[in-house]
């Protein structure tokens, strides 16, 4: 099963809205609540990251039997060093969207940390894709 | 009580009920259906929380609770009134007058369920200091979420099942009190009735079906609204007795931040009235709440004195409670226990005793969000959903008696409602339909055929 979702990059209080449907499509799909959030927040803060830092994108999530992969693609700026994006507390987050309570520098580590598998292709200018997998069954590697 | 059918407070009044969209719109969890041009509740999904009794513009959502006459079958009758009981009335009638009152009704003894409110913040502490530990194997997750609200508790067991392991693990204060009657005061005593004066719905149904426990030492809960006129007219006669030992902490639970502002906790959020409970636990789930220590959740506007049995606006009985509460702090033999309290085998104040309070059955989810239990069948049924949901209109009107077309989509997969069901499509059918009849008509016999 295929879902697509426009996030949008104007408007940072609907930022969120992919990730809760597909909290609620994997809850009626009678998915583990664990596994569940850690789908919902991996996903969540992909999704902020696209609209604060890329201008939003689109979010895709095919979900098998086993796994739930997730896609999310923009063409913001791009992230010169992945390494030291990926560090916790590194942040380029303006000072407005911490004061939201965001852009403590957890998202990506965040990410890692609830997605089983992970991965980024990003060029300076063009754009990112990032790739999340979560498996239903697997226990490990969880938070 | 059988499991497959839970007891609900909440019940429709068939009689008053027009059928309107009123309350499916209105409910949380999606509980409510109309059929048959009246509004049933599903209850499976209802988790009491009142919403539908708040909204119903025809008093046909109504929660049953126990009548005065239930204490007649007791040797010894006991009140356990809520905080929100003494906000109902004006604040020249002391609480000792209102507890005067309820003895004029035909109880034998009071007991305040602010009071046993105090005991339940003394466990939560013990379990936040608990949970601080390092490397403790039965640490709560932080947040630690409040369950004291019922509807709370049955919100997380059916919408946010991940939020489980965040739940106080904690009885409620009107069970603490029930068992401060039964098992300290009048241990090993028979006949001993002990009645909660309550302004929840949802604590009817939790006396009788408890959560975390296995039986409830509650034998009735009485709605404040239905005491509230013959105690309202017992105040005025009634020599008040100094019968109150409630602190200003156990009372001010009956509002919203009564029971943070209790804990002492400086990292808590506040929230109340059910929409906003949710968005607080979808951030909660989103893994936004970082810095949180302590979450207050209560179903109803400004907490339980906005409960659905009560009768005073929450807002102002809001008030008067805080005004109570501030009366309290400058009365120094209120705030600290009398000797003869103190003394006695009340108080549960040693760690053992804290730990009593503790729940002894798991709260497990209710999965009624799954459309089967076989996730491949559901991943079909969730295809055909999505299909369905892309031809109905759109426009959630209810007329179908769901409370959204996504809703009747899912019914329709489950098998509960079928496409005519909506009227827009209903319409297409017939256009459709009448369209073949006009085509038919064209078509004549080669005999007439001129």
């Amino acid at each position: 099963m295929k879902y697509r979702y426009v996030v949008p990059g104007d408007d940072f209080s609907r930022a969120g809205k992919a990730s809760s449907e597909i909290k609620r499509i994997l809850g009626q799909l009678g998915i583990d609540p664990t596994m569940v959030k850690r789908t919902t927040v991996a996903m969540y803060e992909a999704e902020i990251n696209m609209a604060i830092h890329a201008g939003g994108g689109v979010a895709e999530a095919e979900i098998g039997p086993e796994r739930i992969a997730i896609t999310m693609r923009d063409e913001g700026p791009g992230i010169p060093d992945i390494e030291l994006a990926m560090t916790e507390g590194y942040s380029t987050a303006p000072e407005w969207i911490r004061e939201l309570g965001f852009g403590a520098g957890m998202g990506l580590p965040n990410m890692k940390r609830n997605a089983d598998e992970l991965s980024i292709e990003s060029a300076v200018g063009k754009g990112t894709t990032l790739r999340m997998t979560i498996y239903f069954k697997k226990a490990e590697g969880g938070v | 009580m059988n499991p497959a059918l839970p007891f609900h407070s909440v019940t429709l009044d068939s009689e008053r009920c027009v059928g309107c969209t009123t309350c499916l719109k209105k409910c949380p969890t999606e509980a409510i259906r109309v059929r048959k041009g009246k509004a049933r509740i599903i209850d499976g999904r209802c988790i009491d929380c009142g919403e539908c009794i708040r909204t119903c513009p025809h008093g046909a959502k109504k929660a049953i609770s126990d009548p005065l006459s239930v204490i007649s079958g007791y040797r010894i009758k006991v009140a356990l009134p809520a905080p929100a009981l003494f906000a109902q009335f004006e604040e020249r009638f002391s609480i000792d007058r209102v507890l005067s009152a309820l003895l004029a009704l035909g109880f034998d003894e009071v007991f305040e369920v602010a009071e046993a409110a105090d005991y339940v913040t003394e466990a939560t502490r013990f379990l936040a200091k608990a949970s601080c530990l390092d490397g403790d194997a039965s640490a709560l997750p932080r947040p630690i979420i409040s369950s004291a609200c019922p509807a709370v508790v049955k919100l997380i067991q059916v919408r946010y099942p991940s939020l489980l392991p965040h739940l106080a693990p904690v009885i409620s204060p009107m069970e603490v009190a029930a068992r401060i009657v039964k098992e300290r005061i009048h241990a090993g005593e028979e006949g001993v009735g002990v009645f909660f004066v309550s302004p929840c719905a949802g604590k009817v149904t939790i006396s009788r079906a408890p959560l975390g426990y296995a039986r409830s030492s509650v034998d009735g809960v009485i709605g404040i609204k239905d005491l509230y006129v013959p105690l309202r007219n017992a105040l005025a006669q009634t020599p008040e007795r100094r019968l109150s030992r409630a602190k200003s902490s156990g009372l001010q639970w009956g509002r919203t931040e009564g029971e943070a502002e209790a804990l002492g906790e400086r990292r808590s959020i506040s929230v109340d009235g059910i929409a906003n409970v949710i968005g607080l636990l979808e951030a909660l789930e989103n893994g936004k709440l970082k810095d949180v220590a302590f979450i207050e959740a209560n179903a109803c506007p400004a907490g339980c004195v906005g409960g659905p049995l009560i009768v005073e606006n929450p807002f102002i009985a809001r008030t008067r409670l805080r005004n109570r509460a501030a009366a309290c702090v400058g009365n120094p033999s209120r705030e600290s226990l009398s000797p003869e309290v103190a003394n006695s085998s009340i108080a549960p104040a040693t760690r053992e005793s804290l730990m009593e309070l503790g729940w002894t059955e798991a709260v497990k989810a209710r999965s009624s969000l799954a459309l089967d239990a076989d996730m491949l069948k559901a991943m079909i049924m969730m295809e055909e959903m999505d299909q369905l949901v892309t031809t109905l209109p759109g426009l959630d009107c209810g007329s179908c008696g769901a409370p959204s077309c996504q809703a009747l989509a899912e019914d329709i997969v489950r098998g509960k409602a079928v496409e005519t069901d909506c009227i827009f499509k209903l319409r297409e059918n017939v256009r459709e339909l009448a369209g073949r009849l006009l085509a038919l008509e064209e078509l004549k016999p080669p005999g007439l055929d001129r």
